[in-house]
């Protein structure tokens, strides 16, 4: 037993004199993945400020057949500039980017106004220019108030009591919270830690067992009188650190960066006190050693270093997909899933960040199943240390 | 004492190792000669617990490799082809985990490991990072790797592949110093000159098989060759050079 220590001992050591392995574990990862997510973050929000804060510009042809409705525009804060295009031209400008929107006022609108028929108006814009929809959307709904107002002062000057045109208020109640709101905006968390973590032990689990062979010093460990399966725990168990390490480094970093990003103005805090820095550690921590005989197993089978890394690039993908699909599939939390690894942590995570803490056979069902099946992958990769073809 | 008991060893389709015998004493330094593929390199992986056999036996100090290969492994040091030390240790480093890892404790692995630095006249190099030795500071760091226990028998594969003149004199000055002390050496070679300079046995190895054993005078004399090379050649197939 006294041997995995000692294997420990020397992989540790080891790697802490390999720029790569140190590199890719306690800077990269940790550092690189909350200041990149912080930065994005920041910049989303500071985006979203200066949008709400922008003045909304419209473009109208032929503005002098609508004075009403431009002098409502821009009493609701619009700034009109008048063009002078017919249809195809402002199609074009439109398209150019040279407005963001142009509102065309047909010639029989004054007409159909006075006869009570519904009076043509043409919104040229681009759907497909994201960064334009939302004043787009603006402009919709101030000419959807305008027509509703001429409505409602028609049937009024016939006699008829307006309020009968909105038969149904609806009353629309935001249940979010400002820790919930701000989950919407840190999705990608639990992805970014998860990956970092796996990261920190991927080149110990490369070199341990790949680049032992391809360097020669396989063999000569072997003729030890040491079981094998001790030299191969030792090593995970110096893989299962480093990430350990990751994961401590990445949960740290977040914790200070994300008090720089400002959430507060939006009414979106981060739940994200020591305790809660503590409690991921803790939740994570059932994946390491899956993840780290995963790694090695996988590690273990190919011939040389460079086909290790390879592999094991895709093999970082198969704990994240999980991941990526409850994002997309918009997964909550039940019992059976809470056994599937990486994507019960993922849960435990988020409900974590939400403060809304899961039923304790939740938590039960992801610790034990994670763990069961990482005992499953360790033994396996004893058995696959015993086999001769081990030397290639 | 080590001793092969008709070893035979099948890799897919191809019978590397067929029936090999053969007795390395205590105090002798035993040569194991083939040609390349000849299978050496598997007998010694056999006798040093990396391999099992598919019938026979193979007896360290009486001690069965097959049956309990610990025990086994314990009464060996073995120097493997190509000498893999680790890159990132130093020379010091590396002797002392194979100590550590053998069961010594950790004031006697240091002792023991100064010692063997000064033996093999390494202390210039003890402490700089295995990374950029040559082949023969990586040979001298894996010898005195596989001798920090102080084992009985030694085997090694292949020592002075790479090794200049010098670093091979020096070897063998330390592998006669080994044989006098009472150890038991078994090495194998495709080189004759080595063999016949040093060995005071030989077996001959051809084609997966024992194909001549004894001393190497007794080897020359059986095929009637005047040198080692010449009975080798005869022994393993193939006319003579004249």
């Amino acid at each position: 037993m006294r041997a995995i220590l000692i294997v420990f001992a020397k992989e540790f050591r080891e790697n802490l004199r390999e720029r790569r392995t140190l590199f890719t574990a306690l800077l990269l990862g940790p550092l690189l993945g909350p200041a990149l997510f912080a930065g994005l973050l920041t910049l989303q929000i500071h985006r979203s400020a200066e949008a709400s804060d922008r003045p909304l510009t419209l473009a109208v042809a032929h503005g002098e057949r609508a004075p009403n409705l431009l002098a409502y525009l821009k009493e609701a804060g619009v700034t009109v500039s008048a063009v002078d295009y017919e249809a195809a031209a402002a199609r074009a400008a439109v398209h150019a980017h040279r407005h963001e929107r142009v509102l065309a006022v047909s010639a029989d609108f004054a007409k159909n106004l006075s006869d009570g028929t519904p009076a043509p108006l043409q919104l040229f814009a681009d759907s497909s220019d994201v960064a334009a929809a939302p004043d787009t959307e603006r402009v919709r709904a101030l000419l959807g108030q305008y027509s509703s107002e001429l409505g409602r002062l028609r049937v009024l000057a016939r006699g008829i009591d307006p309020l009968l045109l909105g038969p149904i208020a609806v009353q629309d109640i935001d249940v979010s919270t400002p820790a919930t709101r701000s989950v919407l905006v840190l999705g990608t968390l639990s992805y970014l830690m998860l990956l970092t973590m796996l990261m920190g032990g991927m080149y110990l689990a490369i070199d341990a067992t790949a680049g032992e062979r391809e360097r020669g010093s396989l063999e000569p460990l072997l003729t030890l009188p040491v079981p094998r399966a001790q030299l191969i725990f030792g090593k995970i168990l110096a893989t299962c650190a480093y990430m350990l390490l990751s994961l401590t480094l990445t949960v740290s970093a977040f914790a200070v960066l994300l008090r720089f990003t400002g959430l507060e103005r939006f009414g979106m805090s981060i739940n994200f006190g020591p305790q809660v820095a503590l409690s991921l550690i803790g939740y994570c921590l059932p994946l390491i050693p899956l993840a780290a005989a995963l790694m090695t197993i996988v590690a273990a089978y190919t011939r040389t270093y460079r086909e290790a890394q390879s592999y094991l690039g895709v093999v970082l993908l198969v704990p994240t997909l999980p991941l990526v699909f409850a994002g997309a599939l918009g997964l909550r939390p039940t019992l059976p899933l809470m056994a599937v690894p990486s994507l019960s942590q993922h849960f435990l995570i988020t409900s974590l960040l939400r403060d809304e803490p899961l039923p304790a056979a939740f938590i039960a069902a992801s610790v034990g199943a994670t763990l069961v099946l990482g005992a499953v992958l360790v033994a396996l990769a004893a058995r696959l240390y015993r086999r001769e073809a081990l030397l290639g | 004492m080590i001793e092969a008991q008709a070893l035979s060893k099948r890799f897919g389709p191809v019978q590397a190792v067929r029936a090999v015998s053969f007795l390395a004493r205590d105090g002798r330094i035993t040569g194991l000669l083939g040609p390349n593929g000849a299978g050496k390199s598997t007998t010694l992986r056999m006798l040093y617990t990396v391999l099992r056999p598919d019938a026979g036996d193979a007896l360290i100090d009486g001690i069965s490799a097959v049956r309990t290969p610990l025990e086994a492994a314990q009464r060996l040091g073995v120097l493997t082809h190509g000498a893999g030390i680790y890159p990132n240790l130093t020379a010091r480093e590396n002797v002392l985990y194979f100590g550590a890892l053998q069961g010594l404790a950790r004031a006697e692995a240091r002792a023991r490991t100064a010692e063997l630095m000064k033996l093999l006249e390494m202390e210039d190099i003890a402490d700089r990072r295995a990374k950029g030795f040559s082949q023969g500071e990586r040979v001298k760091t894996s010898l005195a790797r596989c001798l920090v226990h102080r084992p009985r028998n030694l085997i090694l594969d292949e020592p002075t592949n790479g090794l200049d003149v010098m670093a091979v004199r020096a070897l063998r000055r330390l592998l006669r110093a080994l044989r006098d002390e009472g150890h038991c050496v078994l090495f194998s070679s495709h080189v004759m000159q080595e063999v016949s300079a040093l060995c005071d046995e030989v077996v001959v190895i051809g084609g997966g098989s024992v194909v001549a054993a004894g001393t190497p005078q007794e080897v020359s004399a059986r095929t009637g060759a005047p040198a080692l090379e010449d009975a080798f050649v005869q022994l393993i197939g193939g006319g003579s050079e004249a």
